[in-house]
């Protein structure tokens, strides 16, 4: 399709020819200076193995108490499930449960989903669900906010230093090292996974089916199946349906912005 | 915008000359009858006999501007306003201890830092709990009032505005995390206990419902006002 190498600005809707970018380069959008798109490395290993690592990282810091309190001989400390389930009994459901999603619920959710996605990609093939995996990270993504409860926590700690004594616990270094890994993980667009799973195919760009599934293949191929109904025709036209001076609209090139 | 048109890949077809203006002619896809997919990038062509067109690579709805945008925005941003009043006058911490009692609300925290000479500190929380939403509610109220009303005034710095805004929004539950561990901390008995107040409740709720405003909040709306390069595209 003559449409595969295009792409459009989310902020201006402008249209651009899509090219292959030097590595550890992104192009902007001429017009408003979007981010466009990223370099894509095929080579998974290093991304896969800071999710892994943030993985492990995550539960030890979810595991042990986060920071101890002594004043007075009486001590307390308390980790991060703890906290939350203290703000669930002092009445404050809705706000333990908000806490619940941006510290946990999400970040684990990421983790896992790019995980599911990431291993067999490496192996080379496209795990089943592909693209509703893909679809929870990006909605998740904007509300997993570890890093800002890392300075959460280092306030807090400030906040308390002239009250009682503070001993800092395990979980948190263990949120620490998280912050920097999910730096690192959030650099990286899963949209560009859409790119690795084509390559990973081998088969050309894959289509989505009405059953959920992912298929890779020529696209006459596909136009050719048997159960295409009248709608899946209007999505997928087939060739001899195109206009074929319909489409190609002037767009400037991406400059590359090393 | 100092880059022209590579001559490749930008004179294909039934492009207008371009060779005299000084800036590239830009094409919109919902000009060129193309609607790109939010959630993969796939751009495709627009399916006008569809009343819901999904994506033909990932299978999401696709839109070719957020739908009800503005309205969207307009309503989320105001229930956000009318939170942010009690989340400031409600207390979000109450201390009792065995020298009495008091109530915190987000503004007497930061002075309270402030005067003990905990400035560092008092900033950090004075710009995430107050400074951020504030300017978050007002930059996306303005935002919206000038798309809403057609305005041509300086779309590419709106755009890096907005997305500003979106950066930093996140860093306003700041408060909610430190209300969160203080509550699970302090708990000495009869010595001292904090517990959280409703300001907290409302805050929460403040900064949830302008990070869905702005998620609903459709840039490409600003740049449909702007034609590319001052000429009109066919």
């Amino acid at each position: 399709m003559e449409e595969d190498d295009l792409i459009a600005c989310h902020e201006c809707d402008t249209l651009f020819h899509k090219r292959a970018l030097p590595s550890r380069s992104s192009a902007k959008c001429t017009r408003c200076g979007a981010t466009l798109y990223q370099s894509v490395s095929s080579n998974l290993d290093k991304l896969c193995s800071i999710t892994l690592a943030a993985l492990i990282t995550f539960l030890i810091a979810q595991a042990f108490p986060i920071v101890e309190l002594e004043t007075n001989g009486i001590t307390s400390q308390t980790t991060l499930i703890g906290a939350i389930v203290a703000l669930w009994g002092e009445n404050m459901e809705v706000i333990a449960t908000m806490v619940f999603c941006a510290t946990i619920l999400f970040p684990l959710t990421e983790l896992i989903a790019m995980l599911y996605l990431l291993v067999p990609l490496r192996a080379g093939f496209i795990p089943a669900g592909f693209s509703q995996v893909l679809r929870a990270i990006q909605f998740v993504r904007p509300w997993g906010m570890i890093e800002v409860f890392m300075l959460g926590i280092l306030v807090t700690l400030v906040k308390m230093v002239s009250i009682a004594r503070v001993i800092p616990e395990a979980a948190l270094f263990a949120f620490g090292a998280l912050t920097l890994l999910f730096a690192v993980i959030l650099t990286f667009d899963p949209r560009a996974l859409w790119e690795i799973a084509e390559r990973a195919g081998g088969h050309g760009p894959l289509r989505y089916t009405p059953f959920g599934g992912l298929r890779s293949g020529p696209v006459s191929a596909y136009s050719a199946e048997p159960h295409s109904s009248l709608s899946s025709d209007l999505l997928h036209p087939a060739p001899s349906h195109r206009t074929p001076q319909g489409t190609p609209p002037d767009a400037a090139a991406p400059p590359m912005k090393p | 915008m100092t880059d022209k048109p590579d001559p490749d890949t930008a004179g294909t077809a039934d492009t207008p000359d371009t060779s005299g203006s000084p800036e590239p002619l830009y094409t919109t896809a919902k000009e060129a009858g193309l609607i790109g997919c939010h959630a993969c990038n796939r751009v495709q062509k627009r399916v006008f006999t569809v009343e819901r067109q999904l994506c033909v690579r990932c299978g999401s709805p696709l839109h070719r501007r957020n739908p009800d945008s503005v309205a969207r925005t307009w309503a989320l941003l105001l229930s956000a306003a009318i939170l942010y009043i009690p989340a400031n006058l409600y207390p979000v911490l109450h201390t009792s201890s065995i020298v009495g009692s008091e109530d915190d609300t987000i503004m007497s925290g930061v002075a309270m830092f402030w005067n003990d000479g905990d400035y560092p500190l008092s900033a950090i929380i004075f710009i995430a709990s107050i400074l951020v939403p504030m300017l978050k509610l007002g930059t996306l109220a303005f935002l919206t009032w000038a798309t809403q009303s057609g305005s041509k005034w300086r779309p590419r710095q709106r755009t890096t505005l907005y997305r500003i805004v979106e950066k930093i929004g996140r860093w306003s539950m700041l408060d909610i995390f430190v209300v969160t561990l203080t509550v699970a901390l302090v708990r000495f008995g009869s010595l001292a206990v904090i517990t959280p107040g409703p300001g907290a409740l409302a805050f929460g709720c403040v900064v949830v419902l302008t990070m869905l405003a702005s998620m609903q909040f459709d840039p490409r709306l600003m740049w449909d006002h702007i034609e590319p390069s001052g000429k009109k595209h066919d």
